[in-house]
Protein backbone atom coordinates (compact mmCIF):
# COMPACT_ATOMS: atom_id res chain seq x y z
CA UNK A 1 0.00 0.00 0.00
CA UNK A 2 1.48 3.91 -0.85
CA UNK A 3 0.52 7.15 -0.06
CA UNK A 4 0.52 10.04 -2.28
CA UNK A 5 0.23 13.57 -0.71
CA UNK A 6 -1.23 15.80 -3.69
CA UNK A 7 -2.65 19.48 -3.91
CA UNK A 8 -5.65 19.76 -5.97
CA UNK A 9 -5.39 22.15 -8.73
CA UNK A 10 -9.03 21.58 -10.33
CA UNK A 11 -9.80 25.23 -8.47
CA UNK A 12 -8.26 27.87 -6.59
CA UNK A 13 -9.42 25.80 -2.72
CA UNK A 14 -6.78 23.66 -3.57
CA UNK A 15 -7.72 20.42 -1.43
CA UNK A 16 -4.80 18.70 0.09
CA UNK A 17 -5.80 15.09 -1.03
CA UNK A 18 -3.95 11.99 0.18
CA UNK A 19 -4.67 8.73 -2.53
CA UNK A 20 -3.65 5.19 -1.40
CA UNK A 21 -2.92 2.71 -4.21
CA UNK A 22 -3.64 -0.46 -2.50
CA UNK A 23 -3.17 -2.86 -5.34
CA UNK A 24 -5.99 -2.23 -7.75
CA UNK A 25 -7.65 -0.27 -5.94
CA UNK A 26 -6.93 3.84 -5.40
CA UNK A 27 -8.56 5.69 -2.50
CA UNK A 28 -8.93 9.72 -2.61
CA UNK A 29 -9.64 11.16 0.55
CA UNK A 30 -9.10 15.06 1.50
CA UNK A 31 -11.18 15.99 -1.75
CA UNK A 32 -14.24 18.03 -1.22
CA UNK A 33 -15.78 17.59 -4.71
CA UNK A 34 -15.78 14.70 -7.81
CA UNK A 35 -13.34 16.64 -9.99
CA UNK A 36 -10.46 16.27 -6.89
CA UNK A 37 -11.02 12.40 -6.87
CA UNK A 38 -10.72 12.24 -10.35
CA UNK A 39 -7.47 14.30 -10.34
CA UNK A 40 -6.17 12.30 -7.40
CA UNK A 41 -6.51 8.81 -9.38
CA UNK A 42 -5.29 9.86 -12.63
CA UNK A 43 -2.24 12.05 -11.13
CA UNK A 44 -0.99 8.89 -9.05
CA UNK A 45 -1.90 6.21 -11.95
CA UNK A 46 -1.11 8.06 -15.05
CA UNK A 47 0.06 11.82 -14.73
CA UNK A 48 0.81 13.47 -17.79
CA UNK A 49 1.70 17.37 -18.70
CA UNK A 50 2.22 18.89 -22.19
CA UNK A 51 5.89 19.99 -22.77
CA UNK A 52 6.67 23.12 -24.39
CA UNK A 53 10.15 24.83 -25.01
CA UNK A 54 11.98 26.69 -27.97
CA UNK A 55 14.57 25.11 -30.83
CA UNK A 56 16.69 27.76 -32.64
CA UNK A 57 15.41 28.45 -36.59
CA UNK A 58 17.68 30.01 -39.22
CA UNK A 59 17.08 32.45 -41.63
CA UNK A 60 13.74 33.55 -39.98
CA UNK A 61 12.48 36.82 -38.58
CA UNK A 62 13.34 35.36 -34.95
CA UNK A 63 15.95 33.22 -33.70
CA UNK A 64 13.82 30.80 -32.01
CA UNK A 65 10.71 28.71 -32.72
CA UNK A 66 8.32 27.65 -30.04
CA UNK A 67 7.22 24.24 -29.98
CA UNK A 68 5.20 21.91 -27.53
CA UNK A 69 4.03 18.34 -27.52
CA UNK A 70 0.77 18.20 -29.60
CA UNK A 71 -0.99 16.34 -26.28
CA UNK A 72 -0.04 15.54 -22.90
CA UNK A 73 3.08 13.13 -22.70
CA UNK A 74 3.62 11.01 -19.63
CA UNK A 75 5.17 12.76 -16.94
CA UNK A 76 8.20 10.17 -16.62
CA UNK A 77 9.16 10.94 -20.28
CA UNK A 78 9.57 14.59 -19.69
CA UNK A 79 13.21 14.94 -19.92
CA UNK A 80 13.74 12.22 -22.83
CA UNK A 81 11.37 14.62 -24.90
CA UNK A 82 13.43 17.85 -23.58
CA UNK A 83 16.93 15.49 -24.68
CA UNK A 84 15.53 15.15 -28.29
CA UNK A 85 14.30 18.94 -28.56
CA UNK A 86 17.18 19.97 -27.51
CA UNK A 87 19.29 18.19 -30.48
CA UNK A 88 16.93 19.81 -33.27
CA UNK A 89 17.06 22.59 -35.26
CA UNK A 90 14.44 23.89 -37.95
CA UNK A 91 14.95 26.51 -41.14
CA UNK A 92 12.41 29.16 -41.80
CA UNK A 93 9.39 29.77 -42.87
CA UNK A 94 7.76 27.80 -40.02
CA UNK A 95 3.71 27.42 -39.77
CA UNK A 96 2.54 27.30 -36.29
CA UNK A 97 1.06 23.74 -35.82
CA UNK A 98 3.94 22.50 -38.43
CA UNK A 99 5.45 19.14 -37.09
CA UNK A 100 8.65 19.66 -35.97
CA UNK A 101 9.33 15.83 -34.28
CA UNK A 102 6.77 12.87 -35.05
CA UNK A 103 6.25 10.49 -32.31
CA UNK A 104 8.45 11.62 -29.86
CA UNK A 105 10.20 9.24 -27.83
CA UNK A 106 7.40 7.01 -28.98
CA UNK A 107 4.99 8.75 -26.91
CA UNK A 108 2.48 8.79 -30.19
CA UNK A 109 2.24 12.67 -30.51
CA UNK A 110 4.07 14.83 -32.47
CA UNK A 111 6.11 18.19 -31.47
CA UNK A 112 4.80 20.99 -33.38
CA UNK A 113 5.57 24.60 -33.96
CA UNK A 114 3.22 27.16 -31.72
CA UNK A 115 4.39 30.06 -33.61
CA UNK A 116 4.90 31.18 -37.59
CA UNK A 117 8.11 32.90 -38.71
CA UNK A 118 8.33 33.90 -41.69
CA UNK B 1 -1.11 66.97 -38.88
CA UNK B 2 -2.39 63.11 -40.05
CA UNK B 3 -5.83 62.46 -37.58
CA UNK B 4 -7.26 59.09 -36.82
CA UNK B 5 -10.16 57.64 -34.97
CA UNK B 6 -9.02 55.68 -32.81
CA UNK B 7 -5.41 55.19 -31.94
CA UNK B 8 -4.20 52.04 -29.48
CA UNK B 9 -1.21 52.41 -27.58
CA UNK B 10 0.08 48.89 -27.81
CA UNK B 11 0.22 46.27 -29.87
CA UNK B 12 -0.48 42.94 -27.17
CA UNK B 13 -3.09 40.97 -26.36
CA UNK B 14 -5.21 44.15 -24.62
CA UNK B 15 -4.21 46.28 -27.93
CA UNK B 16 -5.00 43.47 -30.06
CA UNK B 17 -8.41 42.24 -28.44
CA UNK B 18 -9.65 46.07 -28.28
CA UNK B 19 -8.61 46.79 -32.11
CA UNK B 20 -11.00 43.93 -33.00
CA UNK B 21 -13.55 44.86 -31.07
CA UNK B 22 -13.42 48.62 -32.06
CA UNK B 23 -13.73 46.98 -36.00
CA UNK B 24 -16.73 45.00 -34.91
CA UNK B 25 -18.32 47.65 -33.56
CA UNK B 26 -18.36 49.80 -36.75
CA UNK B 27 -14.49 51.89 -36.91
CA UNK B 28 -12.77 51.38 -39.91
CA UNK B 29 -9.70 54.02 -39.18
CA UNK B 30 -7.91 52.24 -36.40
CA UNK B 31 -4.01 52.62 -35.82
CA UNK B 32 -2.53 49.94 -33.21
CA UNK B 33 1.36 51.67 -32.60
CA UNK B 34 3.91 48.42 -31.42
CA UNK B 35 7.40 49.25 -30.44
CA UNK B 36 8.69 45.82 -30.65
CA UNK B 37 9.42 43.76 -33.89
CA UNK B 38 6.12 41.82 -33.95
CA UNK B 39 2.72 41.87 -32.49
CA UNK B 40 1.55 39.88 -29.60
CA UNK B 41 3.50 41.20 -26.48
CA UNK B 42 4.54 39.58 -24.04
CA UNK B 43 2.57 36.17 -24.85
CA UNK B 44 5.33 35.55 -27.73
CA UNK B 45 7.55 34.89 -24.63
CA UNK B 46 4.74 32.82 -22.61
CA UNK B 47 5.44 29.50 -24.25
CA UNK B 48 3.65 27.52 -21.80
CA UNK B 49 0.30 26.03 -21.98
CA UNK B 50 -2.34 27.36 -20.07
CA UNK B 51 -3.94 30.31 -21.77
CA UNK B 52 -7.31 31.10 -23.77
CA UNK B 53 -9.73 27.91 -21.24
CA UNK B 54 -12.37 30.81 -21.02
CA UNK B 55 -11.89 32.71 -24.84
CA UNK B 56 -11.46 29.66 -26.93
CA UNK B 57 -12.79 26.41 -24.96
CA UNK B 58 -9.00 24.80 -25.78
CA UNK B 59 -5.73 25.06 -24.28
CA UNK B 60 -3.10 27.29 -26.19
CA UNK B 61 0.34 28.54 -25.82
CA UNK B 62 1.28 32.44 -25.37
CA UNK B 63 2.27 32.51 -28.93
CA UNK B 64 -0.71 30.32 -30.32
CA UNK B 65 -3.17 32.85 -28.18
CA UNK B 66 -1.43 35.99 -29.65
CA UNK B 67 -1.73 34.25 -33.43
CA UNK B 68 -5.40 34.20 -33.21
CA UNK B 69 -5.51 37.45 -32.43
CA UNK B 70 -3.00 38.84 -34.84
CA UNK B 71 -4.99 37.06 -37.51
CA UNK B 72 -8.25 38.84 -36.56
CA UNK B 73 -6.56 41.99 -36.42
CA UNK B 74 -4.74 41.35 -40.20
CA UNK B 75 -8.24 39.65 -41.51
CA UNK B 76 -10.16 42.86 -40.85
CA UNK B 77 -7.04 45.36 -42.48
CA UNK B 78 -6.76 46.62 -39.16
CA UNK B 79 -3.06 49.30 -39.60
CA UNK B 80 -0.15 48.53 -37.61
CA UNK B 81 3.33 50.55 -37.31
CA UNK B 82 5.82 48.16 -35.29
CA UNK B 83 8.87 49.30 -33.63
CA UNK B 84 7.06 52.48 -33.08
CA UNK B 85 7.27 54.27 -29.47
CA UNK B 86 4.81 56.29 -28.30
CA UNK B 87 6.59 59.07 -26.30
CA UNK B 88 3.91 61.82 -25.39
CA UNK B 89 0.00 61.72 -25.54
CA UNK B 90 -1.70 65.30 -24.31
CA UNK B 91 -4.89 65.96 -22.90
CA UNK B 92 -6.60 66.92 -26.45
CA UNK B 93 -5.49 63.00 -27.80
CA UNK B 94 -2.46 64.20 -30.18
CA UNK B 95 -0.53 61.54 -29.98
CA UNK B 96 3.64 61.48 -30.64
CA UNK B 97 5.17 58.43 -32.18
CA UNK B 98 8.87 57.75 -33.09
CA UNK B 99 10.09 55.12 -35.07
CA UNK B 100 13.04 55.02 -37.58
CA UNK B 101 11.43 55.32 -41.32
CA UNK B 102 8.86 58.31 -39.91
CA UNK B 103 11.30 59.94 -37.57
CA UNK B 104 8.88 61.95 -35.01
CA UNK B 105 5.04 61.90 -35.95
CA UNK B 106 2.35 63.73 -34.17
CA UNK B 107 -1.52 62.35 -35.12
CA UNK B 108 -4.54 63.39 -33.85
CA UNK B 109 -6.76 60.88 -32.28
CA UNK B 110 -10.71 60.83 -31.62
CA UNK B 111 -10.19 58.36 -29.47
CA UNK B 112 -7.12 56.56 -27.90
CA UNK B 113 -6.99 53.07 -26.02
CA UNK B 114 -4.13 52.44 -23.36
CA UNK B 115 -3.03 49.08 -23.70
CA UNK B 116 0.66 49.26 -22.78
CA UNK B 117 0.43 46.16 -20.28
CA UNK B 118 2.60 46.77 -16.85
CA UNK B 119 6.57 46.19 -16.38
CA UNK B 120 7.99 44.13 -13.26
CA UNK B 121 9.13 45.65 -9.88
CA UNK B 122 13.30 45.54 -10.48
CA UNK B 123 15.92 44.69 -8.09
CA UNK B 124 16.31 48.58 -7.17
CA UNK B 125 12.82 48.80 -6.26
CA UNK B 126 12.75 45.98 -3.47
CA UNK B 127 16.08 46.93 -1.24
CA UNK B 128 17.82 44.43 -1.51
CA UNK B 129 21.33 43.88 0.29
CA UNK B 130 24.69 42.93 -1.24
CA UNK B 131 26.57 43.78 -4.00
CA UNK B 132 25.82 44.32 -7.74
CA UNK B 133 26.79 41.99 -9.63
CA UNK B 134 26.12 40.13 -13.03
CA UNK B 135 23.16 37.30 -12.57
CA UNK B 136 19.87 39.26 -11.40
CA UNK B 137 17.00 39.14 -13.70
CA UNK B 138 13.73 40.10 -13.06
CA UNK B 139 11.71 36.61 -14.20
CA UNK B 140 10.17 38.01 -17.43
CA UNK B 141 13.48 39.32 -18.72
CA UNK B 142 14.98 35.94 -18.26
CA UNK B 143 11.73 34.70 -19.81
CA UNK B 144 12.54 36.73 -22.79
CA UNK B 145 16.50 35.84 -22.93
CA UNK B 146 15.61 32.68 -23.29
CA UNK B 147 12.26 32.23 -25.27
CA UNK B 148 13.04 34.51 -27.63
CA UNK B 149 16.79 34.83 -28.16
CA UNK B 150 18.03 31.40 -27.07
CA UNK B 151 20.25 32.37 -23.79
CA UNK B 152 20.57 30.19 -20.84
CA UNK B 153 20.81 33.02 -18.09
CA UNK B 154 22.44 30.91 -15.47
CA UNK B 155 22.62 27.05 -14.11
CA UNK B 156 22.08 27.77 -10.23
CA UNK B 157 19.44 29.82 -10.13
CA UNK B 158 17.56 30.98 -7.04
CA UNK B 159 13.77 32.41 -7.41
CA UNK B 160 12.81 35.56 -5.07
CA UNK B 161 9.23 36.02 -5.40
CA UNK B 162 6.35 32.76 -6.29
CA UNK B 163 4.46 35.29 -9.05
CA UNK B 164 3.27 33.51 -11.93
CA UNK B 165 6.42 34.24 -14.22
CA UNK B 166 9.00 33.19 -11.33
CA UNK B 167 7.20 29.82 -11.42
CA UNK B 168 6.81 29.13 -14.60
CA UNK B 169 11.09 30.04 -15.04
CA UNK B 170 11.91 27.70 -12.40
CA UNK B 171 10.38 24.92 -14.27
CA UNK B 172 11.49 26.44 -18.02
CA UNK B 173 14.89 26.56 -16.90
CA UNK B 174 14.85 22.72 -15.17
CA UNK B 175 13.79 21.41 -18.06
CA UNK B 176 16.80 23.41 -19.91
CA UNK B 177 18.96 21.71 -17.25
CA UNK B 178 19.69 24.33 -14.98
CA UNK B 179 19.13 23.61 -11.20
CA UNK B 180 16.34 25.39 -9.28
CA UNK B 181 17.77 25.85 -5.42
CA UNK B 182 14.36 27.23 -4.21
CA UNK B 183 11.76 30.04 -4.35
CA UNK B 184 11.86 32.33 -1.57
CA UNK B 185 8.21 34.31 -1.22
CA UNK B 186 7.91 36.66 1.74
CA UNK B 187 4.25 36.63 2.62
CA UNK B 188 2.86 33.13 4.08
CA UNK B 189 1.07 32.38 0.89
CA UNK B 190 1.96 32.14 -2.64
CA UNK B 191 1.61 35.13 -4.99
CA UNK B 192 1.27 32.68 -8.24
CA UNK B 193 -1.79 29.97 -9.15
CA UNK B 194 -2.49 26.74 -7.62
CA UNK B 195 -1.20 25.05 -10.79
CA UNK B 196 1.88 26.59 -11.09
CA UNK B 197 3.10 25.48 -7.70
CA UNK B 198 1.89 22.06 -8.33
CA UNK B 199 3.05 22.06 -11.70
CA UNK B 200 6.08 23.74 -11.84
CA UNK B 201 7.72 23.59 -8.30
CA UNK B 202 6.26 20.63 -7.06
CA UNK B 203 6.78 18.07 -10.22
CA UNK B 204 10.38 18.91 -9.89
CA UNK B 205 10.83 18.66 -6.15
CA UNK B 206 11.77 22.43 -5.87
CA UNK B 207 11.09 24.12 -2.33
CA UNK B 208 8.87 26.41 -1.91
CA UNK B 209 9.85 28.85 1.34
CA UNK B 210 7.35 30.77 2.42
CA UNK B 211 7.37 33.91 4.62
CA UNK B 212 10.96 34.00 3.52
CA UNK B 213 13.22 36.35 2.07
CA UNK B 214 16.51 37.31 0.47
CA UNK B 215 18.91 39.28 2.89
CA UNK B 216 21.95 39.20 0.96
CA UNK B 217 23.21 38.82 -2.45
CA UNK B 218 26.97 37.30 -3.09
CA UNK B 219 29.39 37.88 -5.34
CA UNK B 220 30.92 40.99 -6.94
CA UNK B 221 31.65 39.85 -10.60
CA UNK B 222 28.82 37.23 -11.13
CA UNK B 223 26.25 36.34 -8.24
CA UNK B 224 27.83 33.26 -6.12
CA UNK B 225 25.18 33.29 -3.85
CA UNK B 226 21.94 34.03 -1.90
CA UNK B 227 21.15 34.40 1.97
CA UNK B 228 17.81 33.95 2.57
CA UNK B 229 16.24 34.64 6.29
CA UNK B 230 12.59 33.95 8.20
CA UNK B 231 10.42 36.70 7.96
CA UNK B 232 7.88 37.30 10.83
CA UNK B 233 4.61 38.76 10.85
CA UNK B 234 5.82 42.17 9.67
CA UNK B 235 8.00 40.96 7.68
CA UNK B 236 11.13 41.88 8.90
CA UNK B 237 13.74 39.45 8.60
CA UNK B 238 14.31 36.86 12.12
CA UNK B 239 18.08 36.76 13.08
CA UNK B 240 19.41 33.23 13.35
CA UNK B 241 17.57 31.70 10.61
CA UNK B 242 20.03 32.61 7.86
CA UNK B 243 20.20 29.83 5.18
CA UNK B 244 22.85 30.05 2.37
CA UNK B 245 22.52 28.91 -1.02
CA UNK B 246 24.90 28.56 -3.60
CA UNK B 247 24.24 29.74 -7.01
CA UNK B 248 24.71 31.86 -10.28
CA UNK B 249 21.40 33.43 -10.61
CA UNK B 250 18.80 35.37 -8.98
CA UNK B 251 15.51 35.59 -10.33
CA UNK B 252 13.11 38.29 -9.12
CA UNK B 253 9.50 37.74 -9.67
CA UNK B 254 8.31 40.36 -7.48
CA UNK B 255 4.93 41.86 -8.68
CA UNK B 256 3.95 43.93 -11.87
CA UNK B 257 3.02 47.22 -11.94
CA UNK B 258 0.93 48.98 -14.54
CA UNK B 259 2.70 51.20 -17.26
CA UNK B 260 1.39 54.69 -16.69
CA UNK B 261 4.08 57.04 -17.51
CA UNK B 262 2.20 58.05 -21.25
CA UNK B 263 -1.34 58.09 -19.00
CA UNK B 264 0.63 60.65 -16.62
CA UNK B 265 1.63 63.08 -19.84
CA UNK B 266 -1.73 63.27 -20.82
CA UNK B 267 -3.45 64.10 -17.17
CA UNK B 268 -5.14 61.50 -16.80
CA UNK B 269 -6.14 60.37 -13.22
CA UNK B 270 -4.47 57.27 -11.79
CA UNK B 271 -5.54 54.93 -9.19
CA UNK B 272 -2.92 54.51 -6.06
CA UNK B 273 -3.96 50.95 -5.32
CA UNK B 274 -4.27 49.63 -9.04
CA UNK B 275 -1.34 51.74 -10.21
CA UNK B 276 -3.59 51.89 -13.65
CA UNK B 277 -6.32 54.74 -14.54
CA UNK B 278 -9.81 55.60 -12.56
CA UNK B 279 -11.79 54.27 -14.99
CA UNK B 280 -16.14 53.85 -15.69
CA UNK B 281 -17.95 51.54 -16.49
CA UNK B 282 -17.37 51.94 -20.32
CA UNK B 283 -13.82 51.71 -19.53
CA UNK B 284 -12.77 55.34 -20.15
CA UNK B 285 -10.52 57.26 -18.40
CA UNK B 286 -10.62 61.20 -16.32
CA UNK B 287 -9.92 62.45 -20.15
CA UNK B 288 -13.11 61.50 -22.00
CA UNK B 289 -12.05 59.37 -25.23
CA UNK B 290 -9.28 58.03 -24.10
CA UNK B 291 -9.81 54.37 -22.43
CA UNK B 292 -8.08 51.65 -21.01
CA UNK B 293 -7.91 48.13 -20.97
CA UNK B 294 -5.73 44.65 -19.51
CA UNK B 295 -2.33 45.31 -17.13
CA UNK B 296 -2.07 49.14 -18.14
CA UNK B 297 -5.30 49.21 -16.29
CA UNK B 298 -4.66 46.90 -13.16
CA UNK B 299 -2.52 43.59 -13.38
CA UNK B 300 -4.44 40.28 -14.82
CA UNK B 301 -3.98 36.69 -13.48
CA UNK B 302 -5.30 35.58 -16.56
CA UNK B 303 -4.77 36.44 -20.54
CA UNK B 304 -8.64 35.89 -21.32
CA UNK B 305 -9.81 38.55 -19.48
CA UNK B 306 -7.53 40.65 -20.56
CA UNK B 307 -8.76 39.94 -23.97
CA UNK B 308 -12.60 40.31 -22.71
CA UNK B 309 -12.14 43.46 -20.69
CA UNK B 310 -10.11 45.06 -24.43
CA UNK B 311 -12.98 44.20 -26.25
CA UNK B 312 -15.56 46.09 -23.60
CA UNK B 313 -12.88 49.11 -24.63
CA UNK B 314 -12.64 48.41 -28.26
CA UNK B 315 -16.29 48.19 -28.04
CA UNK B 316 -16.76 51.76 -26.38
CA UNK B 317 -13.79 53.69 -28.19
CA UNK B 318 -15.96 52.91 -31.14
CA UNK B 319 -19.36 54.41 -29.90
CA UNK B 320 -17.43 57.20 -28.45
CA UNK B 321 -16.03 58.27 -32.30
CA UNK B 322 -19.54 57.65 -33.79
CA UNK B 323 -21.61 59.19 -31.18
CA UNK B 324 -19.91 61.30 -28.43
CA UNK B 325 -20.29 61.02 -25.34
CA UNK B 326 -23.63 61.25 -24.35
CA UNK B 327 -24.96 62.90 -21.50
CA UNK B 328 -22.37 61.98 -18.15
CA UNK B 329 -24.63 61.93 -15.27
CA UNK B 330 -24.07 62.00 -12.12
CA UNK B 331 -21.65 58.75 -11.38
CA UNK B 332 -21.58 56.54 -8.97
CA UNK B 333 -18.93 55.58 -7.25
CA UNK B 334 -17.34 52.21 -6.15
CA UNK B 335 -15.89 51.71 -3.37
CA UNK B 336 -13.59 48.90 -1.87
CA UNK B 337 -14.94 48.08 1.27
CA UNK B 338 -13.13 45.72 4.36
CA UNK B 339 -11.12 42.87 2.65
CA UNK B 340 -11.23 44.01 -1.00
CA UNK B 341 -8.17 45.96 -1.95
CA UNK B 342 -9.65 47.65 -5.21
CA UNK B 343 -12.89 47.47 -7.63
CA UNK B 344 -12.36 48.28 -11.65
CA UNK B 345 -13.95 50.56 -12.68
CA UNK B 346 -14.18 53.07 -10.04
CA UNK B 347 -17.19 54.84 -11.19
CA UNK B 348 -20.21 53.55 -12.89
CA UNK B 349 -22.71 55.77 -14.62
CA UNK B 350 -26.01 54.32 -14.04
CA UNK B 351 -28.24 55.76 -17.12
CA UNK B 352 -25.69 55.53 -19.62
CA UNK B 353 -24.45 51.57 -18.64
CA UNK B 354 -25.13 48.06 -20.22
CA UNK B 355 -27.87 46.31 -19.15
CA UNK B 356 -24.96 44.41 -16.86
CA UNK B 357 -21.59 45.69 -15.78
CA UNK B 358 -18.59 43.20 -14.64
CA UNK B 359 -16.48 44.77 -11.65
CA UNK B 360 -13.48 43.43 -11.03
CA UNK B 361 -11.92 42.88 -7.76
CA UNK B 362 -8.94 41.78 -5.42
CA UNK B 363 -8.97 40.57 -2.09
CA UNK B 364 -6.20 41.57 0.69
CA UNK B 365 -6.04 38.44 2.17
CA UNK B 366 -6.78 34.89 2.10
CA UNK B 367 -10.46 34.40 2.86
CA UNK B 368 -11.66 30.80 3.82
CA UNK B 369 -15.95 30.87 4.31
CA UNK B 370 -16.50 33.99 3.75
CA UNK B 371 -19.02 36.08 1.38
CA UNK B 372 -18.87 38.71 -0.69
CA UNK B 373 -21.71 41.46 -0.17
CA UNK B 374 -22.38 44.53 -2.39
CA UNK B 375 -23.91 47.48 -0.63
CA UNK B 376 -25.81 50.39 -2.44
CA UNK B 377 -25.58 53.45 -0.26
CA UNK B 378 -25.60 51.50 2.53
CA UNK B 379 -28.33 49.29 1.66
CA UNK B 380 -27.46 45.41 1.24
CA UNK B 381 -27.99 44.31 -2.37
CA UNK B 382 -26.94 40.67 -2.35
CA UNK B 383 -24.66 38.54 -0.28
CA UNK B 384 -22.73 35.11 -2.02
CA UNK B 385 -20.56 32.88 0.20
CA UNK B 386 -17.32 32.04 -1.56
CA UNK B 387 -15.39 29.29 -0.57
CA UNK B 388 -12.04 30.29 -0.48
CA UNK B 389 -10.66 33.86 -2.10
CA UNK B 390 -6.73 34.55 -2.55
CA UNK B 391 -4.99 37.88 -3.70
CA UNK B 392 -3.41 36.12 -6.08
CA UNK B 393 -7.32 34.97 -7.93
CA UNK B 394 -9.33 38.07 -9.45
CA UNK B 395 -13.13 38.02 -8.41
CA UNK B 396 -15.30 39.73 -10.28
CA UNK B 397 -19.03 40.97 -9.55
CA UNK B 398 -22.10 41.45 -12.11
CA UNK B 399 -23.96 44.67 -11.77
CA UNK B 400 -27.26 44.84 -13.66
CA UNK B 401 -29.30 47.90 -14.83
CA UNK B 402 -32.18 46.81 -13.15
CA UNK B 403 -30.58 46.62 -9.89
CA UNK B 404 -30.66 50.38 -9.74
CA UNK B 405 -34.08 51.21 -9.58
CA UNK B 406 -33.22 54.83 -7.49
CA UNK B 407 -30.29 57.11 -7.57
CA UNK B 408 -27.38 55.53 -5.63
CA UNK B 409 -24.35 57.19 -5.32
CA UNK B 410 -21.82 54.75 -3.58
CA UNK B 411 -21.46 51.35 -4.42
CA UNK B 412 -19.22 49.14 -1.83
CA UNK B 413 -18.07 45.70 -1.94
CA UNK B 414 -17.23 44.30 1.23
CA UNK B 415 -15.90 41.11 2.95
CA UNK B 416 -18.00 39.59 5.66
CA UNK B 417 -18.95 36.62 7.62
Amino acid sequence: MEKHELTCIQCPIGCALTVTVDGENVTVTGNTCPRGRVYGIKEVTHPSRTVTSTVPVTDGEIPRLSVKTRTDIPKEKIFDVMEVIRKTKVKAPVNLGDVIIENVCGTGTDVIATKSVK
Amino acid sequence: MQSHDIVIIGGGPAGLAAAEAAYDAGARDILILERDVRLGGILNQCIHNGFGLHTFGEELTGPEYAERYINMVEERGIRYKLRTIVADIDENKRVTYVNGEEGAVTVQAKAIILAMGCRERPRGALGLPGYRPAGIFTAGTAQRLMNIEGYLVGRRVFVLGSGDIGLIMARRMTLEGATVCGVAELMPYSGGLNRNIVQCLNDYNIPLKLSHTVTMIHGKERVTGVTISEVDGNRRPIPGTEEYYDCDTLLLSCGLLPENELSKSAGIELDRVTGGPVVNDRLQCSVPGVFACGNVLHVHDLVDFVSEEAERAGKNAAHYVAEGEGSDGEATVLKAGPGVRYTVPQTLDAGLMDESVKVRFRVSDVYRDRSVSLYYDGRLISKRKKRIMAPGEMEELILKKSSFDRPVSEIRIAVED
